[in-house]
């Protein structure tokens, strides 16, 4: 690629399609934001065919010191990679999902979604710390306006609680930002995850990052604003909200939090175990219990992404490897489930699990959509659920066989609420008529399906495709933490010979 | 040392002196008629002002050789560059007045002098080196704003809020002049430069209450808490052009007088006045931002936001280090466009008979009736919160940044909590304006000025802005070393 600033021209692409939209009649808007989304995707397919596996570890690097106190630094390694490649291929699927069913305020419904593609690609493109500041903090306008113009009755609430929880989890982390930028004299991310704080310090650094990336993961208990979030956003609002912002938070621990204080890590590790079992159950549970299709998944996002707590603190190659796996499956699975609600939505205006039913007698075809992701959900094999679970589950049962215990319980009730959503809704006898007369899938729900559909199965079948670019930066992080390694609780005798190391996903057995 | 060099060191000033005689004795030639032209002439010697303060500020002017009339004024890059705040932010208040005042036909040609004479009375407000000139600055200033609050004569609001100011403001001078007296005996000296050298050595406790008095009666004129009270209703009563003058202008001045006092005349004392600052700060801040939840008026909301921002601020001032003043002046300028921008929005709320609209529930739904007033009104909220990528972000970044470096870690982080409360009503404004169903209620066509200066400072306060972080923090380092070498 040379010198072309290709991450630049993400950026610009969907700004330039934003500020367009504003000015634009509904029709028109559609077009130029569904075109903006996919030029990004053509764009980060040709960044992911250019990255360069096992070269060096920041790629595409670009820097400008065009301000004062931090640069305009952009520049990806593997993790940031995939993540930019999900979120952009996540982006056309919402403008589809808009397509018909938000008729108001067309054109500022798309700038706000093509701004937010913009600073989703600047959170995780970022190399300076505080232009990643000004791209996490400022998703925040978007989002705000995205649930609080187009969401359901209760989104004045929902608005004000996601934005005043997320604002004030990240304000903290600014003054953590500023001192660590102040303490080694730069803002630069890549120097910074080598530097070493004293392990004072690193103390209540990681408890300012971690105010902030809790809140946004949402980790217990303060995940309370994302069903809010959730169910008051129109549907292309949740399946960016679950698909991509939550994944900033994950993001953040994995590119602050562990590598920049790995002792605060080690010595919060239990917390965030706690915190995360807790999650997995109790949310869990309180999915079982709702009758609101949107709040059952939004509360399954809460126990999944307290998998991938539980992976990232395992501190070895499985668990972060795994949680990374588990945040992009979920980020298609959780967004395809946003997207299947979504389609009912359109056709029956209601949430409600009861007003449907036996869907599978008038919409087979989505019911097999359906089914597929649901099973994602659950962690079927062949799906891609499957492969980060069992790689984050078994990261944690080296260091911890009781904390893997309570997150495998999570598994189990995940399927039980998932299953019992589908066959409520999906199964069993055609008890409104109204629900009974839905059409199947159109021409334009297909398109958006099928990509998604591919996308569970190739990361379920073959998850090399997606663990090659990231491998080597999770080994770097692995190395980085393997000073503050917990000893493993188990009293098994380990044997001799190391397991095969394979070219599959979980080859990476043998660092143990 | 001679005449001809102070004569030229205040080049401005005599311009301005001379410029409002001239213009006050043709408006009471001409009479009301001729206030257009006057304004116009007010913001042409306003404007020439600017260049002549400019040189000081880019040649980063500091030393003995800015110093006029025998150390009684100081024409530094400090004084520069709040001056260039002040005469821009005047000229702003005289460009967007006549639109409001001619509908009902109360345009009168002392509007424009009245103003050129407050900025005459800021400018040396922000020159002071001597508690004398101080004084003299700040009553010039304060005669002409008290005019201005009342210069609706026939409003019962404007004459209220014209009153307050006055007695107020008066009791304010009254504090500030015991503290001066007390200071004066206790140091023997009025000039900053002599305070400074005879506190070098410790300080006496009368002089520690001479600093107490000061500071409150200052504090009176940049409306922190606890001397906030008037704030509300003054802005609420005055005409809007004239609450923006004080919203801007006059804030710059009185917190460029500020740090004067603090940072030069007390700046060696810091630890003696640096807890009350603290404390003003993070009251400020809390006070403003709860104040302003229950606000159904938008320029009362606005007075709570000034509140709230001078907090901010005040950060900068108590960790008293240049880092903390350039980035109270970064703060001050961001602040002025962000204040300014919101003023000239509200100017534009009008109904269909040119009414102005205040009531923050007119603006229900102005997204779909305006979207360009709206988007605008939206930005300068979120920059208000302090939310990224928009400019307003730049200042709590910078004001926080120098508490850190400093090591006042605490401050800083109590201090950014207690914006996220403020954050609540600013978004509460946006949700008026997007969320509810639009009562359409704004109709009024805009004057073309407001228009023009609300799309500059909008384009000031979008991510455009921190193209000029650079520049704006090299001009800021400037002004404030040139404060701390004076001290």
């Amino acid at each position: 690629m040379g010198g072309f600033p290709i991450l630049s021209l993400m950026l610009l692409v969907p700004l330039a399609g934003a500020i367009a939209c504003l000015k634009l009649q509904a029709q028109a808007a559609r077009t130029v934001a569904l075109t903006a989304t996919l030029i990004d995707l053509a764009l980060g397919i040709l960044l992911w065919l250019n990255f360069d596996v096992g070269g060096a570890q920041w790629q595409f690097q670009e820097r400008h010191a065009v301000f004062s106190s931090f640069s305009y630094a952009l520049g990806i390694d593997g993790i940031a990679l995939l993540l930019i490649v999900l979120s952009v291929f996540l982006m056309p699927v919402c403008i589809g999902a808009s397509w018909t069913s938000v008729t108001k305020r067309v054109g500022e419904y798309m700038a706000a979604f093509l701004l937010m593609e913009t600073l989703m690609i600047g959170v995780f493109a970022s190399q300076d710390l505080f232009l990643f500041y000004i791209m996490f903090e400022a998703g925040l306008i978007p989002m705000y306006l995205i649930i609080g113009v187009w969401g359901g009755d209760n989104r004045i609430y929902a608005s004000y609680k996601f934005f005043l929880y997320t604002l004030l989890g990240s304000v903290v982390m600014l003054v953590a930002m500023l001192w660590m930028a102040n303490t080694a004299g730069t803002t630069d991310i890549p120097t910074l995850m080598a530097y070493d704080f004293s392990p004072q310090a690193q103390t209540w650094l990681w408890l300012a990052f971690f105010a902030s990336f809790a809140v946004k993961m949402p980790m217990y208990p303060v995940h309370t604003w994302l069903p809010d979030a959730h169910v008051q956003a129109p549907t292309a609002g949740s399946i960016i909200l679950a698909g991509v912002l939550l994944k900033m938070g994950g993001y953040g621990f994995i590119r602050f939090s562990l590598p920049m204080f790995p002792d605060a890590s080690a010595q919060f590790a239990p917390l965030v175990f706690a915190l995360s079992m807790i999650a997995v159950v109790v949310t869990s549970l309180i999915a079982l219990v709702q009758h609101d299709m949107k709040k059952l998944i939004a509360y399954s996002s809460v126990a999944h992404m307290a998998i991938v707590t539980l992976g990232l603190f395992a501190f070895n190659v499985q668990g972060l490897e795994g949680s990374m796996l588990v945040m992009l499956s979920h980020g298609l699975v959780s967004g395809a489930l946003f997207l299947c609600v979504g389609v009912i939505y359109d056709r029956l205006h209601t949430r409600e699990i009861s007003r449907y039913g036996g869907l599978a007698i008038n919409m087979p075809r989505y019911a097999l959509f359906f089914l597929l992701f649901t099973m994602g959900s659950i962690g079927l094999p062949g799906t891609s659920g499957f492969v980060g679970e069992f790689l984050s589950l078994g990261g944690i049962y080296q260091v911890s066989t009781w904390v893997a215990l309570a997150g495998t319980t999570g598994i189990i009730l995940g399927a039980a609420y998932m299953l019992y959503l589908y066959r409520r809704v999906v199964f069993g006898e055609q008890k409104n008529a109204d629900a009974a007369a839905m059409p199947d899938l159109t021409l334009r729900e297909y398109l958006m399906m099928i990509p998604l559909g591919l996308a569970v199965l190739w990361m379920g079948v073959y998850p090399e495709s997606f663990i090659a670019p990231m491998r080597q930066d999770i080994a770097a992080l692995d190395a980085r933490l393997a000073r503050v390694k917990p000893a493993y609780d188990g009293k098994l005798i380990v044997g001799k010979g190391a397991p095969l190391a394979h070219e599959e996903a979980h080859g990476e057995g043998g660092h143990n | 040392m001679d005449l001809a060099h102070s004569l030229r060191l205040i080049a401005p000033e005599t311009t301005l002196s001379i410029a409002s005689l001239i213009l006050l004795l043709f408006a009471a030639w001409s009479g009301d008629k001729a206030s257009r032209t006057l304004s116009i002439a007010a913001v042409a010697v306003l404007v020439g002002c600017m260049f002549l303060v400019a040189p000081a500020l880019c040649s980063g002017a500091m030393g003995p050789d800015v110093m006029a009339f025998n150390g009684q004024f100081r024409a530094d890059a400090f004084a520069a560059f709040a001056k260039l705040l002040i005469y821009g932010s005047s000229a702003a208040a005289l460009i967007i007045a006549p639109a409001f005042f001619e509908r009902t036909g109360s345009m009168r040609a002392e509007y424009p002098v009245l103003i050129l004479l407050a900025a005459l009375g800021m400018g040396m407000m922000a020159s002071a080196s001597d508690l004398l000139t101080l004084y003299i600055g700040l009553e010039l200033n304060s005669l002409a704003s008290y005019v201005l609050a009342a210069f609706l004569r026939t409003d019962g609001r404007s004459a209220e809020s014209g009153l307050k100011y006055f007695v107020l403001g008066a009791l304010a001078s009254g504090i500030l002049l015991f503290g001066v007296s007390l200071t004066y005996g206790f140091t023997g000296t009025t000039s900053f430069a002599g305070i400074s050298a005879a506190l070098q050595g410790g300080i006496p406790t009368g002089a520690v209450f001479g600093i107490v008095f000061v500071l409150a009666g200052l504090a009176f004129k940049i409306s922190a808490v606890p001397f906030h009270m008037w704030t509300p209703d003054v802005y609420e009563g005055a005409p809007t052009p004239v609450t923006t003058f004080f919203a801007t202008a006059s804030k710059a001045a009185a917190l460029a007088l500020l740090m004067r006092v603090s940072l030069e005349a007390f700046g060696s004392q810091a630890i003696a006045w640096r807890q009350i600052v603290m404390f003003a700060a993070l009251a400020s801040i809390v006070v403003g931002a709860l104040g302003a939840i229950g606000q159904t008026n938008i320029k009362r909301l606005m007075a709570y936001s000034s509140i709230n921002n001078v907090g901010f601020v005040l950060i900068g001032l108590a960790i008293a280090t240049p880092q903390g003043a350039a980035a109270m002046l970064t703060y001050l300028v961001i602040y002025v466009a962000m204040s300014l921008g919101g003023f000239v929005a509200i100017l534009m709320l009008r109904d269909d008979e040119g009414r102005p609209l205040e009531a923050i529930a007119d603006l229900a739904g102005l997204s779909r009736t305006r979207p360009g007033l709206a988007l605008a009104l939206a930005m300068i909220m979120f920059s208000l919160a302090g939310i990224p990528p928009l400019f307003g972000f730049w200042g709590k970044f910078v004001v926080f940044q120098a508490a850190v470096q400093a090591d006042y870690v605490a401050l800083a982080a109590i201090g950014i909590a207690a914006s996220v409360i403020g954050a609540f009503y600013y978004i509460k404004v946006v949700k008026i304006m997007y969320f509810d169903e639009p009562m359409d209620a704004v109709k009024g066509r805009s004057d073309w000025a407001h228009g023009a200066l609300l799309v500059i400072m909008a384009v000031f306060m979008s991510p455009l802005g921190y193209l000029l972080t650079k520049w704006l923090d090299g001009l800021a380092q400037a002004a404030a070393s040139a404060l701390f070498v004076a001290a």
